[in-house]
């Protein structure tokens, strides 16, 4: 074997345990002894701002089959305080978080009250039912404008509703656009959405007495950032707490907040009864209290030349975040720094204010403020071409960030602290391939004789950037053992990207090893305790450097024992298939496997390979069997930690055809071009690709959190929340791939989850807007929002 | 209050299995929880998602939207019947390998039941039809558009032989 | 989301599930449970007993009467869809079966159970309405027909008494000469329809039934009205709601938009069978 598996489409090995229904999710754990396990049910506040005057459990434990029920009265120590605030900034001066069980208020329907166990998941929703709260209504804030009307407060001691209020400047560009010659204003608004994973969210949790600690398993995007919380709330040392992630049902950001008061709440109950506890999520609670994204309202102001060329952009927006805010302000600064997509703005004021309603709380979805952001640079993209009478990809392409020009610093400060520096891209190599592939310049014929034939057919394109592989740092371990097998960790966590697979790869590449051979594991904070975890389209990028380089250090490792044992240089040698030779010379060799019982003084002679191993001699006599700075075991450990992300980037573009009678929208064709660097397996990469862009045609077009003024979600089932069928995403997504290696890492890739969702907003609006000659200016559009733009556009005219 | 349970008697997978179980325990809850059948997946119990798809009878039904007690007279497929005798993966399933038919693998369970049956009611679809015979399933990783494929190429395997 | 605790009968005879029925007033029927286990489980809905009419003898069985076709409490909407004589005596079935929820949901749902559900934004109760039609129930007076004009009363609400069972229903023919069409429009593919329109001709006879535009399944006698005029004069008739799927006015241009299309393409059926 000598084909690099880097690149390559490599089927996936994860694959076989899900295809024949052995996937080990996290309602799937302790399955076989489901009938001694305790299930919990949550009791969920029905009112969206209450003050809780009274708890009334007393019918509950009158159930038989119920063992506990808390309420926060019942939490002592940490339990008893706020859930923390995960990512602080100095901006956020009004953060404020719940409670594991809602202490004298609730903010939002949904929010937890009390939590009870029982012998079954029926019998606590029983009990959950016979619950007695007195509430007294306080008056709901629901959505931006009501939030900074102000007029009711969700926290008595924010102002204003305001969590938090921040601006960057570049240049000055208020100055900028008085001394433009054309200048625009822009008002968008894009409503929420939210990341909706087939899989809820879930955990199970077992205090093992004989051990003296807690295992724990949960449906999170962070292994780590869940065992330290629940270390510290539960008073426990994190070496008592083991945080396993199963197979996880997707997650697309919502898994990234934590802890989630369930995965406190399970494991305090395990403790307390001293049985296993488990907690799944259903669909209505997932709507209710699992985070929601997206929802924003912008003002724009830009001033251009005759070009299209941007002199300055003057941005404010404001964004909803719900009623609490653990996540800190990481959307919001998201939106703000990567509105700026490929572009050169020359001049960039932007302003924000995070603002608390009382509705779900909002955390990063798939794209992560992303999606808003280019949303508002894209429609005025649109803007200055529409009113400069200009070709929309032109007045692009005249703002590009050339490939001459990289790094190319922003001048901003990005979620993660460091500048706004992108790495490297090709953005006009991009505007071209994307023309092609939707036929751009042959567009304007079709839409003539779609026209003669009463036929409305619109184009759209939008360009993004994204920052992606975020710090602060991941980690690998790479044991080779004696049998030959690799075994590799990392910690964060999977949720469908095929890390099995494309980590195998790196390693199978790097160690010379059988890809079969390679076994990965994510998650387990037993075999990798730091990581960060799986967001921000960073794992391929953070733990595959990191494994890359575990990987390496495993190989160099194994060749220093080698070349004592086959009393060769080590540059001499090479690694194929799992063996070990001389160059030029391949009867000298030994296994890796054997390599692995040398590299341990204690050979016991369990199996072959170390019977094997007994014809080698290594080691210096002269020295301790295990010398100085080295260590038993041929393993490699190490840490990858980048200076700041690297930059993807790429160009969507539609064309949608819109009903004239019904204002159906379908979609004809969609084409992307997408640059996440050197691909490691193309065909994954494309999945996700696929998968963004249905998450998008959702957002775009059919998905909304319908909340009513009182705050009520009204759509709170699949039911009524339209995700999209198969039906309702196009049929082909016609996909281009640039390779433009960012210099950071190693390998030269790129984050690549996310891209696929970013500017669905955006070039939807676009299409809608050119088949339709109407201003697209609120997203997701339904046919019935639609036609009624159409009627007031007609009542316009006729006026 | 002691619940009233019901014996019941289920054939899954060609195997037939005992429980006492209240009447309101949905069959999916039963399979995965009293059979330990976790193959079958619940993504919404409100017979929306289909990821608890199996077959009744050879029919693709939402087993949330079933009681365990009505469930006596029928035989049931989940997904862990859906492999070949020798153990191999069956031409569905391949078929989602080589396609990449599959993310997270959550719904997954749902698709292939409903595929294996839809393929053999109709071995030879045209792409119409192949979107068509998923187009009661919700996915949110892959955008279908390789499950489509793989409905195809499980066609061109010989699934509905 | 689980259902409350309900006891549960499953008769092995018509009479013991009637008398189950009788004998408990919060009592429910169980057939498909396509509707109503969602609402169990939700808990939006929680009888204290459930009679399961699935281990009935006979009542699957779809057959052509004099008149029409009849199809039994048992027989699964796939089953009715399948079939060739429903279709041949009919077609108005066969085309807004097709329209009802997904195949897996039509593999378990029974058209009779989705008659009396009696939900108005449903395919199957405006197309029993159209065609004039009728559900036949038991109860422990005896059995008795009830004409679909009588049956739907309210919002999923039928003219059914809660110790009576629906046994069958019946579909009237198709006359020779005369038409049929179905259409609807969802915002998903399998969807509640936003406004559905069910169209039966007959030389200058024109009636349309419609779906989510009312509280009751709802048919307009539009004969002698101008083609593009219908939707208008129906709409005098209808009360098309605003909720987050669509406003008002844009299930009124629906309506307008349908039944244009519904009554030319029932045109077309007719000119086809001619």
């Amino acid at each position: 074997m000598t084909t690099k598996l880097m690149g390559q489409k490599v089927q996936r090995v994860e694959d076989q345990r899900f295809l024949r229904g052995l996937g080990r999710y996290v309602d799937d754990v302790n399955v076989e002894n489901d009938a001694t396990m305790l299930h919990a049910a949550v009791l969920r506040s029905p009112h969206a701002h209450a003050r809780i005057l009274a708890i009334d459990v007393d019918a509950v434990l009158d159930i038989e089959g119920v063992h506990a029920v808390w309420t926060h009265e019942d939490l002592t120590g940490p339990m008893a305080e706020p859930l923390p605030l995960l990512i602080p900034h100095p901006a956020l001066t009004h953060g404020r978080t719940q409670y594991a069980l809602a202490k004298d208020e609730v903010n939002y329907v949904g929010e937890a009250i009390a939590f009870v166990v029982a012998d079954d998941r029926y019998i606590a929703e029983d009990a959950v039912g016979l619950i007695r709260v007195d509430y007294e209504l306080l008056p709901p804030v629901v959505g931006v404008d009501a939030a900074r009307a102000a007029t009711s407060l969700v926290h008595e001691d924010v102002p204003g509703n305001v969590g938090a209020r921040l601006e960057q400047n570049v240049g000055d560009a208020p100055a900028a656009i008085a001394a433009a010659p054309h200048t625009l204003v822009l008002d968008l608004t894009i409503e929420r959405s939210a990341c909706m994973p087939m899989e809820g969210r879930g955990t199970v949790a077992r205090w093992e007495p004989d051990l003296n600690r807690l295992q724990m398993w949960t449906s999170t995007q962070s292994s780590t950032g869940v065992r330290a919380a629940v270390a510290v709330k539960l008073g426990l040392d994190l070496g008592q707490v083991d945080v396993i992630t199963p197979d996880v049902g997707g997650g697309f950001g919502v898994k990234i907040n934590h802890p989630w008061p369930e995965e406190l709440l399970v494991p305090m109950a395990a403790r307390a009864l001293g049985k296993t506890v488990k907690f799944t999520e259903d669909r209505r609670e997932h709507f209710i209290s699992s985070a929601h994204e997206r929802g924003q309202v912008q003002h724009i102001e830009v001033g251009f030349d005759d070009d299209g060329r941007l002199l300055g952009l003057d941005v404010e927006f404001w964004h909803d975040h719900g009623a609490y805010t653990p996540y800190g302000l990481i959307v919001p600064i998201i939106t703000s720094t990567q509105l700026l997509g490929p572009y050169k703005p020359q001049n960039y004021r932007v302003v924000f204010e995070s603002l608390y309603t009382n509705t779900v709380m909002v955390t990063p979805y798939r794209g992560a403020g992303r999606p808003q952001g280019c949303y508002a640079m894209e429609r005025t993209m649109d803007a200055i071409a529409k009113y400069l009478g200009k070709d929309r990809a032109d007045v692009r392409a005249v703002n590009f960030i050339q490939p001459d020009e990289f790094p190319y610093d922003q001048g901003l400060i990005f979620q993660d602290g460091r500048e706004l520096e992108y790495d490297s891209g090709d953005y006009p190599a991009s505007l071209v391939k994307i023309k092609e592939l939707v036929g751009w310049d042959e567009f304007p014929a079709f839409q003539a004789e779609m026209a003669a034939q009463g036929r409305r057919v619109g184009i759209g394109l939008a360009c993004y950037v994204e920052g992606t592989g975020v710090g602060p740092y991941e980690g690998a371990h790479v044991h080779i053992e004696t049998s030959g097998k690799v075994k590799v960790a990392t910690g964060l966590t999977t949720q469908g990207q095929g890390h099995a697979t494309v980590f195998a790869q790196l390693v199978a590449d790097e160690l010379g090893c059988s890809f079969e051979d390679v076994e990965v594991v994510t998650g387990d904070t037993r075999r990798m305790p730091y990581a960060v975890g799986t967001f921000a389209s960073r794992a391929a990028v953070m733990s595959g450097s990191a494994i890359h380089l575990a990987a390496k250090r495993a190989k160099e490792k194994a060749l220093t024992i080698a070349a004592d044992a086959l009393e060769a240089d080590p540059s001499d040698l090479q690694i194929v298939d799992g063996v070990v030779s001389v160059k030029g010379s391949p009867g000298t060799s030994i296994d890796l496997g054997t390599v692995s019982v040398l590299s341990n003084p204690l050979r016991y002679a369990f199996d072959e390979a170390s019977k094997a191993a007994t014809q080698f001699s290594v080691g210096d006599p002269g020295k301790p069997p295990v010398p100085e700075d080295e260590e038993p075991g041929l393993e490699g450990r190490d840490f990858y930690s980048p200076e700041r992300a690297t930059f993807a980037s790429g160009m969507h573009a539609v064309i949608v055809e819109t009903d004239p009678e019904t204002a159906e929208i379908r979609i004809l064709k969609y084409a992307v071009v997408h640059d996440c660097g050197h691909l490691i397996n193309p065909m994954i990469v494309e999945g996700q690709i696929h998968g963004g862009v249905a998450q998008g045609v959702g957002g775009a077009l059919y998905e909304r959190m319908a909340y009513d003024e009182s705050g009520q979600l009204l759509n709170a089932s699949f039911m009524d929340f339209l995700m999209p069928y198969v039906t309702e995403i196009p049929d082909g997504i016609d996909i281009d791939h640039l390779e433009t290696p960012s210099p950071l890492n190693p390998l030269g890739i790129k984050g690549a989850g996310e891209a696929g969702v970013i500017p669905s907003a955006a070039v939807f609006a676009a299409a809608i807007e050119d088949a339709e000659g109407i201003d697209i200016t609120a997203m997701p559009i339904s046919p019935s929002e639609l036609y009624s733009l159409r009627q007031s556009q007609g009542q316009e005219h006729s006026a | 209050m002691t619940e009233e349970l019901h014996d019941v008697r289920l054939t899954v997978n060609g195997s037939a299995y005992e429980i006492r179980v209240p009447a309101r325990r949905l069959l999916s809850d039963a399979l995965r929880h009293d059979l330990g059948l976790t193959g079958t997946h619940v993504g919404c119990e409100h017979g929306v998602c289909g990821a608890c798809t199996i077959l009744v009878d050879g029919s693709p039904t939402r087993s949330c939207l079933m009681f365990a007690v009505s469930a006596v007279d029928h035989e049931i497929t989940t997904v862990e019947g859906l492999a070949n005798p020798d153990g191999s993966l069956g031409a569905v399933q391949q078929a989602f390998v080589e396609c990449h038919g599959l993310q997270c693998g959550f719904c997954t369970p749902g698709f292939l039941t409903t595929i294996t049956a839809g393929l053999r009611e109709n071995p030879t679809p045209t792409h119409e039809e192949a979107r068509d015979m998923i187009a009661g399933n919700l996915c949110r990783c892959t955008g279908y558009q390789n499950i489509v494929k793989a409905v195809e190429r499980a066609a061109e395997i010989g699934a509905g032989g | 989301m689980k259902p409350a605790p309900f006891d549960y009968r499953r008769p092995g005879t018509l009479a013991e599930a009637v008398a189950a029925l009788a004998g408990e007033p919060n009592a429910k029927v169980l057939a498909g449970g396509q509707s109503l286990v969602p609402l169990l489980s939700m808990r939006l809905a929680a009888p204290a007993m459930l009679v399961d009419i699935n281990g009935l003898p006979g009542l699957d069985t779809i057959s052509v009467e004099e008149g029409g076709v009849r199809v039994g409490a048992l027989a699964r909407h796939a089953a009715v869809l399948a079939s060739p004589d429903v279709r041949r005596v009919q077609p108005l079935v066969s085309l807004a079966l097709a329209n009802v929820a997904h195949a897996t949901i039509r593999n378990r749902g029974t058209t009779v159970g989705s008659l009396v559900h009696a939900d108005a934004a449903a395919e199957m109760p405006v197309v029993l309405s159209l065609l004039g039609g009728s559900v036949d129930v038991e109860g422990p007076a005896g059995r008795r027909t009830i004409p679909a004009d009588e049956l739907f009363v309210g919002p999923l609400e039928s003219s059914v008494h809660h110790d009576e069972i629906a046994v069958s229903a019946f579909f009237p023919a198709l006359a020779d000469g005369a038409g049929v069409a179905f259409e609807e429009i969802a915002r998903r593919h399998g969807d509640y329809a936003l406004v559905g329109a069910a169209a039966l001709v007959d030389g200058d006879e024109v009636s349309v039934g419609y779906l989510s535009v009312s509280d009751v399944p709802t048919v307009v006698d539009l004969s002698g009205v101008p083609i593009d005029e219908m939707g208008e004069a129906a709409l005098e008739r209808l009360e098309p709601a605003e909720d987050i799927h669509a406003t008002a006015a844009y299930r009124a241009q629906l309506v307008r938009v349908l039944t244009t299309r519904v009554v030319r393409s029932a045109y077309d059926h007719a000119e086809g069978r001619a």
